[in-house]
């Protein structure tokens, strides 16, 4: 099926050689840590970890998303989701691809990444991390693949399938959940030692997951002429609407139980994500945006009639892409860094190539994703020419 | 076809037999690799080490002496930005014990401490370590891999003392002399203070006990006849974060 890859108008290939141009430049900034080290980026005693680790948290989220398809689809026949249900499986693909990258990218000594198998540690969230996010990877891979080829070859999937397909449901959950026990569990933390920390997670995922898909289900029907279905895109709406209301219900939760209690040990963390501390406040602008864009954006698709109008529903998309990923991109590493253990303010602010090495993986990921899509939709319309 | 897949077992079983007739190779190697503990006649031993450290006795002179005395014995760079290096290190007093200070200890507040890696005894940074870089010894000393740490810092979040330094560059570009006796350290891996647990395996105190003129005290937390034991009896002494369950054996004597 891959030749599908390579049979493409001018605008494909000039998007993939823009994002190889990316990936270049990208490149360039990485030899350039490999060879002087971290020490390039604004990371420091403090923050230890930053830019990377947060868009590997905030990617995680989208790649577990595309279990708001399989669980419709495979437990309750929800048939509309058959149609583009592979395009949230090559999304899974492309987003657990990038969350590996970022963590290799983020490693002081990457060439001793083995170290993780030689002398695995089960005490440690990582070890799990490794095995869960390759784990659903390798599913995601198998499931895809199998389903999509005997679609061409229109014939029912073959059932040996079916056990990987029912183990990718709670392990899509299990991605998100283990990533956010990276942060729960740690003493001194006060930011992230929350119970509902895993919740949290699931809740923004499900909301930035299925956005990210309906815009990409958009962008495949007016790039490469093929109509996902109005049925998933306005199912997704729905799903993208109730998951992106208990994410901010539970930031809500978050925000009183640390005003309300007073404990400075919690509410320093909150002051520096909302208010600022010490006339540091560049962190707060950014979370009011979130969470402005993250209300108009329910208000927006609460209203059915707002949902069904594509260009409104795109718009409402990308505001709540915007609120899920300075939460965790920007809000949650920064916010659980800042004050330090001894309540001093020190700030972390990415450096010109570690936002570079960051873009390119970006690109990376959208040119796995361009590549599989090109595929999927090729079939696609192959089976229905 | 066939004949291949023969051909294919008969090598296995070759492979598989050469394997059996010299397992000794692999104890052999595990025989001859160092040992992790090395018990010769001067060193010294614990069930679990601890330092008490005099406040009343810190000078900025005592102090400085201190960690002029651990930082060129461990080959420390001097960094001058927050990417920088730090074993032992001077902090005040409202910095350390933050939770266990009020506005009105005006003259506490401000008096400097020293502070550094506070050799739990439950360590969250060994819990969360992914690859055993950072372990426990038998005698309560944490203690770095410097040559299996693969820098993912989880580590440095684990700790709730601010223990821990990264490399973020190579060390050895900010060292103008060098201590031969203990190694230098590469880019990329977390490092901390060992309670100069190579000192102790030589017979020797940790250099900043040494340096301190009495104001560091070290010593064995299960024999009550040891220094840090006697000092604890007679003098108030506080723990940093004693609420996380760390168990921290670093004692500030008040």
């Amino acid at each position: 099926m891959l030749e599908k890859a390579i049979k493409g108008n001018v605008l494909y290939w000039g998007w993939l050689f823009f994002l190889l141009a990316i990936i270049g430049v990208g490149a360039g900034a990485y030899m350039m840590q490999l060879e002087q080290g971290l020490g390039i980026t604004g990371l420091n005693r403090d923050v230890s970890w930053g830019f990377y680790i947060a868009q590997f948290t905030f990617l995680v989220g989208v790649a577990a998303s595309a279990v708001m398809m399989v669980i419709p689809k495979y437990l309750h026949n929800f048939k509309a989701f058959g149609r583009m249900l592979i395009l949230g499986e090559f999304l899974a693909i492309a987003a657990v691809s990038m969350c590996l990258m970022f963590i290799i990218a983020d490693l002081g000594q990457p060439q001793r990444l083995m170290n993780v198998l030689l002398h695995p540690s089960p005490n440690s969230i990582l070890f799990w991390d490794m095995i869960v996010l390759n784990g659903y990877l390798f599913l995601n891979l198998l499931i895809g693949w199998v389903t999509l080829q005997s679609e061409r070859k229109q014939v029912a999937p073959p059932k040996w399938i079916m056990p990987f397909i029912y183990l990718s449901i709670p392990w899509a959950v299990s991605i998100h959940t283990v990533t956010a026990f990276l942060y729960a569990g740690l003493p001194g933390r006060d930011f992230w030692l929350t119970a509902v920390m895993a919740p949290s997670f699931l809740a923004s995922a499900f909301a930035a997951g299925p956005a990210l898909l309906i815009l990409l289900g958009l962008a495949v029907k007016v790039f490469a002429k093929w109509d996902p279905g109005k049925e998933s895109i306005q199912a997704l709406a729905k799903i993208v609407v109730y998951a992106m209301s208990v994410h901010l219900f539970i930031v809500a939760c978050k925000v009183f139980t640390a005003f309300y209690s007073q404990i400075p040990d919690k509410l320093y963390h909150y002051k520096f994500l909302y208010l600022g501390l010490d006339g540091h406040t560049t962190l707060a602008t950014f979370s009011w945006v979130a969470i402005a864009a993250g209300v108009i954006a329910v208000i927006i698709l609460l209203n059915p009639r707002n949902r069904q109008a594509e260009n409104v529903l795109a718009f409402s998309c990308i505001l709540i892409l915007l609120s899920t990923w300075i939460d965790k991109g920007l809000g949650l590493i920064s916010a659980g860094f800042i004050p330090n253990p001894m309540k001093q303010v020190v700030l972390y602010t990415p450096t010109q190539p570690e936002l570079l090495i960051t873009l390119a993986i970006w690109a990376k990921g959208f040119l796995i994703l361009t590549i599989l899509y090109k595929v999927a939709v090729g079939v696609k319309k192959e089976i229905e020419a | 076809m066939k004949s291949s897949r023969r051909k294919f077992i008969r090598m296995a079983g070759f492979a598989a037999l050469g394997w059996s007739i010299c397992p000794s190779l692999a104890g052999a190697a595990v025989e001859a690799g160092p040992k992790l503990y090395f018990k010769g006649e001067e060193q010294l031993s614990a069930t679990q080490w601890a330092m008490a450290v005099d406040t009343k006795k810190l000078t900025r002179q005592v102090m400085n002496k201190c960690i002029e005395a651990c930082h060129t014995l461990h080959n420390v760079p001097e960094i001058d930005s927050n990417q920088n290096i730090k074993w032992l290190w001077i902090e005040p007093f409202r910095n350390l014990f933050y939770d266990q200070s009020h506005p009105n200890l005006t003259d506490m507040a401000n008096k400097p401490f020293l502070a550094l890696c506070n050799h739990c005894e439950n360590p969250p940074c060994v819990r969360v370590c992914p690859t055993k870089a950072t372990f426990k010894r038998p005698d309560g000393i944490v203690l770095m891999d410097f040559h299996r740490c693969i820098g993912c810092r989880f580590c440095m979040a684990g700790c709730p003392y601010g223990s821990r330094s990264f490399n973020f560059f190579d060390p050895r570009r900010y060292l103008e002399q060098l201590d031969p006796e203990y190694p230098t350290r590469t880019k990329g891996v977390v490092e901390k203070c060992e309670f100069c647990a190579h000192r102790l395996d030589k017979g020797q105190m940790p250099a900043c006990v040494e340096a301190s003129e009495g104001a560091l005290l070290f010593g064995d937390l299960s024999d009550s006849s040891s220094d840090v034991r006697r000092a604890l009896r007679e003098r108030y002494s506080l723990v940093r974060k004693p609420k996380l369950g760390t168990g921290p054996n670093v004692y500030y004597l008040i």
